[in-house]
């Protein structure tokens, strides 16, 4: 079911990330992300992503000088695997978990227009 | 009345024919019955970890660099986050902020006229499975339920994007031809618009000429073959000038290309990048793609279409030649070991892409399964250039060649097609023409040259055709000068 959020007023969490102020709008992204939040659900996680901003903060005033960026925190890379076919499930396997099937389809309710 | 100008974008989708798909195992085949050719992975089921395939970083390297790119020495992956039903994960992993290939070009050819398409990225990332919409006639509207089949879910998908740059319609498909021969001769991608293993979206804004501001674009989809994306692109093009002449404003919107009614129709509102929550997927490390691997990407670059068809034309090929010959692989392959053996380059490329075509055409077959070889084509060529053979003549012996009846020589002989090219056999023909009309010999001494035709048939008449007619022009001159 498409998820409808109503509120209010939209319950939104301010910080200051390299003096950038950011104001995000629990409801929008929690909407994008298709989660559904009561109102006293979206001000605790008000609260709790003003403490992950702060906290971001606090890393970005760190003295970084000469430290290389990274973007991983595995001091790793290309981990490849070679083109080879390994198998897959069968087909009634793959569909054991389906609340709906059809002729070896997964079915689902119809889509709705985005627009 | 404000003179417009075009401007427009292309993305194109590319899925790379491995053998497995991106991030698992499952292979990469769609001919399976649905739902055969998936796994956890690909399904998403919970735990189930994604690990690159190799030869597909491979693939879209070697795409990066036929198109001029710089490869990008530290990549990432990235998830990019939306609902839809054929994507099983809701998110799609893809590249977003260092894509492994940036800041090429492509030359792409107009009417003759060089031009050059900037490229903006070359980006990895992954296909999603195919929806059936059940219901209503298979649209989305009104339909039913929906059915969905995963196997092309989590097959390699490789996408390029130009700068905005193209500015007409018929350079856009200029584009989109040259880059499926490029992916065709690299061998990543069978590349067919039809079976959508290429795929064009066309971004397109329209400004009056001469000003840099982008006007609104629209994004065109649905385009299933390169003369449709032409038309797309051309209609959008009428439709945005007219709303903007009749004082209307252009949505940002996504519109689908209706082939059968020849319109675009408007689809959904385009999401803004920030709504995919792009972020750089945990699950998968950096990729490092080291200067001897960049290397090794170059050496094992194969001679690109562009490259092939400027050698061709150094051999004396025209332009549309050097194109039918390079797009049509076999074809060139026989083209050039003709060439090889010694044959006459010009006269090989227009046989190939005349008679040769022409008979592939009307016989629904393959060159591969005619009698025609690089020796024939060779000993055919050698044959008329020595004026063994007529140009007629040459066509029928070519027909029995490409139709199986043996060597080119031995079909001349068995239908008596061979012409006399021996100098002294023609010259004792000549002479008894001449003997026989001394009046004509004396009215082009006169200075009237319509005789030499008449004489000129004479002795072909005499050969029963087979005498060379340049070589009895030139005696029946020489004899009238001397």
């Amino acid at each position: 079911m498409p998820l409808v959020l109503l509120l209010a007023a939209p319950v939104a969490c301010t910080g200051t990330i390299s003096d950038m102020p950011i104001d995000i709008d629990i409801a929008r992204v929690a909407g994008l992300a298709r989660i559904a939040l009561t109102d006293d659900e979206l001000a605790e996680y008000a609260a709790q992503l003003e403490n992950i901003l702060d906290h971001a903060e606090r890393v970005q005033a760190l003295p970084t000088e000469g430290v290389e960026p990274t973007s991983h925190p595995l001091p790793m890379v290309n981990a490849f695997r070679p083109d080879v076919v390994t198998g897959s499930l069968g087909r009634d396997e793959a569909l054991a978990g389906a609340p709906e099937a059809e002729d070896g389809y997964f079915r689902v309710p119809r889509i709705l227009d985005e627009s | 009345m404000t003179e417009w100008e075009a401007v427009i974008g292309l993305e194109t989708h590319v899925e790379l024919q491995t053998n497995s798909k991106m991030f698992c195992g499952c292979p990469v085949d769609f001919g399976d019955d649905p739902n055969t050719s998936v796994c956890p992975v690909c399904l998403a089921l919970p735990g189930a970890l994604p690990v690159p395939n190799e030869d597909a970083i491979e693939g879209i390297l070697s795409i990066g660099d036929a198109l001029n790119c710089t490869l990008t020495e530290h990549s990432l992956f990235y998830r990019k986050n939306y609902f839809y039903p054929d994507l099983p994960k809701n998110y799609q992993i893809s590249q977003y902020t260092f894509p492994l290939c940036v800041d090429g070009r492509l030359e792409v050819d107009v009417d003759g006229e060089a031009t050059t398409v900037g490229i903006t990225r070359v980006h990895m990332e992954e296909d999603t499975g195919k929806s059936t919409h059940v219901g209503e006639g298979g649209r989305i509207h009104g339909a039913d339920h929906t059915l969905l089949d995963f196997n092309r879910a989590g097959v390699p998908l490789v996408e390029v994007v130009t700068e905005p740059d193209i500015r007409s319609p018929e350079q856009a498909r200029a584009y989109g031809m040259e880059l499926q021969r490029i992916v065709r001769a690299l061998g990543v991608s069978d590349a067919r618009l039809e079976e959508g293993s290429m795929r064009f979206d066309a971004n397109i804004s329209v400004r009056p000429a001469g000003t840099e501001v982008l006007g609104t674009r629209t994004e065109v989809k649905n385009v299933n073959s390169l003369r449709s994306m032409q038309r797309a692109i051309a209609f959008e093009i009428e439709r945005q000038i007219e709303v903007l002449e009749s004082s209307g404003s252009i949505h940002q919107e996504t519109r689908h290309w209706d082939e059968a009614a020849g319109v675009t129709r408007p689809g959904r509102t385009k999401e803004e990048s920030e709504d995919y929550r792009y972020f750089q997927d945990p699950d998968l490390l950096p990729l490092q793609i080291d200067e001897a691997w960049r290397d090794r990407v170059v050496e094992r670059r194969p001679e690109l279409p562009a490259a092939k068809r400027a050698r061709y034309r150094a051999l004396g090929a025209d332009q549309r030649t050097a194109e039918l010959l390079v797009d049509a692989g076999d074809l060139a392959a026989l083209y050039e070991g003709a060439v090889e053996r010694g044959a006459n380059a010009r006269t090989v490329g227009i046989w190939l892409t005349g008679e040769v075509v022409r008979y592939l055409r009307s016989a629904g077959t393959d060159v591969g399964d005619t009698g025609l070889t690089a020796e024939s084509l060779a000993e055919l060529a050698s044959m008329t250039d020595a004026g063994e053979l007529s140009a007629t003549a040459a066509k029928d012996v070519l027909a029995a060649v490409l139709a199986g009846e043996g060597a080119p020589r031995a079909v001349a002989e068995d239908r008596d097609l061979l012409q006399i090219s021996d100098r002294s056999a023609i010259e004792t023909e000549v002479a008894a023409v001449l003997d026989q009309h001394p009046e004509a010999l004396e009215r082009i001494r006169d200075g009237d040259t319509k005789p030499i035709g008449f004489l000129v048939g004479q002795v072909m008449r005499a050969t029963g055709g087979k005498a060379d007619p340049r070589m009895v022009q030139e005696l029946i001159r020489g004899e009238a000068n001397g």
